[in-house]
């Protein structure tokens, strides 16, 4: 079975939305909060499996008290990209609020109080836009009508503005605090009746709107996941595993409980193999006063263990079987006409090959949990966490115990990038508290980080094009071939699913009459997750090499290619030619987010513009060029190269052109733009994951390199299509077109086509 | 266990510790400042720095044994309000994403500063070669310190 990721499943669409009163108990238990006044609920109506309507409980809570502060319930997890802020900013927009005056309290992990809190998918301003204005609507709505009715004005002419209600004609204002006493438990206006403002008048909306947490961060006051502190708290450090499915056979912690601090040597039970996405590995903890007794007494462990069944486990080799294997005939996933014929008939056919490695999230924040078993049973967790309900339901299976027994804190993630989705690090801190009778910190190291990782897959895939004497690109035929993320939970999962496809490989958008893309098998010989854009990584990087060499021997610019291959301004819609399958389109329906060509091809004229490609082209710049949709967001991509003084190439701007639809918080879209092109320099240039012997090969930030500042871009310019459509997200989309862009660019400067990464700049 | 007296942000700290426990250590698990940050335990990704006499140390790879009566200052200590030049311009540029390895790319470039006040792209790069950010910040980081160094 696969996990609730919400792009390989069809999830809950949380499409309508309801206001209601809340009970102010359920309020007051999110926090210390002396509030009075007006407490407006917001829950989310989704469709169950049959289409019926499911009413969860409110997912956000808008308190408005007298003092004229405005409370915000953040239920989605911030792991840098904003998103505290940002849907909080589309609430107080609608109000009208002070933003200066609003607080942003966070959710603990609760399904039936909060709807969908998995933080994964590039979905939350997707999903919650909508009900976010209608929540802020519904509370403006009701203030203003008893502003009006005190001052005999029509509610029609008033408005609010800085958490006031003001009848601009009259010179009227009064706050929000000032009205809310008598709003308690007032009955909620008829959905109907609650116009959203236009889109003309937002003020905090499309905003360069700074971060809730900003200060905090840069006062050293934020609280990530260890920086937690309970009373009588001890530290584990695991040795887990060598191998995954390794089990031990025996182990010795006499000098381990010999070092001073250490107070206990605990064994975890894996779960064997396949290992699971939410299980913990097998290993021995030590468990101390302080993380530093802890490590030492990890060290003094002697451990023998039964390597089990991938103690032979060489990634190279895997690697180059799968190259081989894309030779051969796949399982045919998506069809239109006839490749064969067309390769037949071709005047010129191209064939090439992209090995892609496996890749580490490496969060700089490593994973780290705290969790409290208490004398009754029930246990509280601490953690950074991109999906705190699937951590609760973890536990609660791991402890033996119901999951309302189960309370999950969620504290901001340094960083994320997929790696936190998965509670395997909360399932041991909540196992060891168990053991240790008290609440236990469990701190993973880098070491444990980069050789424990569900890591983002390695892959091979093969590309034929074929052109006829005209040059038009008749026949595309894409193998592509890893070891799917279903693969940690069962060995039956030998091919990508259709969501892993549906990333970037089957959503091929060009207009070429004969399309054949096949999948190969695999197996999995270790934990596979999802890395920032997942899939869409190594496809796009295929794609668009491929797309480049196809420019070049149509005799065309990349971008003219580009448009002409999009074709026509229009929805395109691939299910009938899917075989066996399934288009995904990231949970939500082609009719509801269509793959529109004009909007891609906008944002690549777009780019063409701001980054003067034909001008700097014909001067002999140095540009690369791709353009690719993820997450249902549109991005193109040029990325320019020059020879630095030493002679070495420099990433010396970026820029990017997107339509996500409605922008947000410009600043924020900006900056998971930037961050998206140095993280994707990563992912291209430095890093790479290799197994021997079934064990990882590099063990820190010396072996397996992240980007660091000389080597990154320098200038990275973010141009957002204004748009007044539906929006979606941002947080992955940069990733998977800069890096076929980059590899386009080094093929300008070297003249060597880049058909592997990572590949030296 | 040996004892030690250490000067953290003008205060004086008493603590016992194994001699080879890392400073970063005794200022979380020990001192209960949760600031300064882990990342790698190598010196390799500078999350953990912070400021012996002034200068940027990697907190994670000093053990404790080493510190003698060096003044230690950790972001909680950089300054009083906040105030200081290089976190009003991080402030200012929006510098932070996630934020995690963020106390360790304030102090150090606070002690780049200190040591160059007016530093070159080049100089800014090389002096911030040593702390990680996974997040992709680094190009504000850069236009923060520049902003910094023209109010330092």
């Amino acid at each position: 079975m696969l996990p609730n990721i919400p792009f390989l499943k069809k999830g809950k669409r949380e499409d309508q939305s309801k206001i209601f009163v809340a009970s102010r108990r359920d309020f007051l238990k999110l926090g210390s909060l002396t509030a009075g006044g007006l407490i407006l609920g917001v829950s989310f109506q989704c469709s169950g499996p049959k289409g019926e309507t499911i009413t969860f409980a409110p997912n956000v809570y808008i308190s408005i008290n007298s003092a004229n502060e405005v409370t915000l319930v953040a239920h989605r997890s911030e792991m840098g990209t904003g998103i505290r802020t940002s849907l909080p900013q589309i609430v107080a927009d609608e109000l009208g609020a002070d933003w200066s005056k609003i607080k942003i309290i966070q959710a603990e992990g609760d399904e039936e109080k909060y709807g969908n809190q998995n933080t994964d998918g590039s979905f939350s301003i997707r999903m919650f836009y909508e009900p976010m204005r209608k929540a802020g609507a519904t509370a403006r709505y009701m203030l203003i009508q008893a502003a009006a009715s005190d001052w005999d004005l029509e509610a029609s002419e008033c408005d609010t503005q800085d958490g006031m209600v003001v009848h601009a004609g009259k010179g009227k204002k009064v706050n929000f605090g000032d009205l809310v006493g008598r709003l308690e438990g007032a009955p909620i206006p008829a959905p109907e009746e609650v116009k959203l403002r236009d889109f003309a008048n937002y003020k905090l909306i499309g905003t360069d709107l700074p971060i809730y947490d900003l200060q905090d961060i840069v006062y050293g006051k934020a609280v990530f996941g260890a920086d937690v502190d309970l009373p009588n708290m001890k530290i584990a450090v695991i040795k887990r595993t060598p191998v995954i499915g390794a089990t031990l056979i025996s182990y010795d912690d006499t000098k381990a409980l010999a070092v001073p601090g250490v107070v206990q040597v605990v064994k975890i039970e894996g779960s064997g193999f396949p290992p699971g996405l939410d299980k913990a590995l097998e290993g021995v903890a030590v468990i101390a006063e302080n993380t530093w007794a802890a490590m030492k007494g990890r060290e003094a462990l002697e451990i023998e263990w039964n390597l089990g069944e991938n103690q032979n486990y060489n990634s190279d080799q895997q690697q180059a079987e799968m190259l081989e294997s894309t030779k051969g005939k796949g399982k045919v996933r998506r069809q239109r006409g006839d490749f064969d014929k067309a390769s037949k008939a071709a005047d010129k056919s191209l064939e090439r090959t992209y090995e892609v490695p496996f890749y580490a999230h490496a969060t700089i924040e490593p994973p780290v949990a705290i969790a409290h078993v208490k004398e009754d049973g029930s246990c509280e967790v601490w953690a950074p966490n991109q999906h705190p309900q699937w951590a609760r339901g973890a536990v609660a299976a791991a402890i033996g115990t119901d999951v309302a027994n189960v309370k999950v804190n969620v504290t901001l993630l340094g960083g994320g990038f997929g790696r936190k989705s998965k509670p395997d690090f909360v399932v041991e801190a909540a196992l060891l508290s168990k053991a240790a009778k008290a609440p236990v910190r469990v701190q993973w190291t880098r070491e444990d980080d980069l050789h424990f990782d569900f890591f983002h897959s390695h892959s091979a895939q093969r590309i034929k094009a074929s052109l006829d004497a005209s040059g038009n690109l008749t026949g595309w035929n894409h193998h592509t071939v890893f070891p799917a993320i279903g693969s940690t939970g069962s060995k039956e999962e030998l091919h990508p699913s259709d969501g892993e496809l549906g990333l970037g490989c089957v959503d091929f958008p060009f207009d070429v009459p004969n399309i054949r893309i096949e999948s190969h098998e695999s197996t999995g010989n270790t934990r596979v997750g999802w890395l920032r854009s997942v899939s869409n990584i190594h496809h796009a990087f295929a794609i668009h090499s491929m797309m480049d060499e196809i420019a070049e021997a149509r005799g065309k610019d990349p971008l003219e290619n580009a448009i002409e291959l999009l074709g026509e301004d229009r929805d395109i819609t691939f299910q009938s030619e899917m075989v066996d399958g399934e288009f995904g389109n990231y949970g939500e329906k082609i009719e509801d987010y269509p793959w529109n060509t004009g909007r891609m091809k906008n944002v690549i004229r777009t780019v063409a513009e701001k980054s003067n490609w034909s001008a700097n082209k014909a001067a002999g710049k140095i540009m690369g060029f791709a353009a690719h949709k993820s997450f249902l967001t549109y991005v193109a991509c040029v990325v320019t190269l020059e020879k630095g003084a030493d002679g070495k190439n420099v990433i010396s701007d970026v820029h990017y052109a997107l339509d996500c639809g409605v922008a947000v918080n410009t600043d924020r879209i900006r900056s998971q733009f930037e961050g998206g092109a140095q993280f994707a320099t990563s992912l291209a240039t430095t890093s790479k994951i290799t197994f021997d012997k079934g064990q990882v090969q590099q063990n820190n930030f010396d072996t397996y390199q992240i980007l660091r500042m000389p080597a990154s871009p320098k200038n990275i310019h973010v141009h957002i299509i204004e748009s007044q459509i539906k929006p979606t997200g941002v947080g992955e989309p940069p990733v998977p077109p800069f890096i076929p862009a980059l590899a386009n660019a080094m093929y300008q400067m070297t003249g060597k086509r880049i058909y592997k990464l990572p590949f030296k700049v | 266990m040996p004892k030690y007296t250490l000067t953290v942000n003008g205060g004086n700290k008493e603590v016992e510790a194994m001699e080879d426990m890392p400073l970063l250590w005794v200022i979380r698990d020990l001192l209960g400042m949760k600031g300064t940050k882990f990342g790698c335990g190598q010196a390799l990704c500078g999350a953990c720095t912070v400021h012996l006499d002034g200068v940027a140390i990697r907190s994670c790879s000093l053990p404790i044994s080493e510190v003698g009566d060096g003044k230690i200052t950790t972001i909680e200590g950089l300054s009083a309000d906040g105030d200081h030049p290089v976190q009003k311009a991080w402030v200012q540029h929006i510098v932070p994403q996630c934020g995690y390895c963020q106390s360790g790319q304030i102090m150090n470039a606070a002690s780049l500063l200190s040591s160059n006040p007016t530093p070159s792209e080049e100089e800014i790069e090389q002096g911030m070669a040593g702390n990680l950010c996974r997040c992709g910040t680094y190009n504000r980081i850069k236009e923060a310190i520049m902003t910094a160094s023209t109010s330092i």
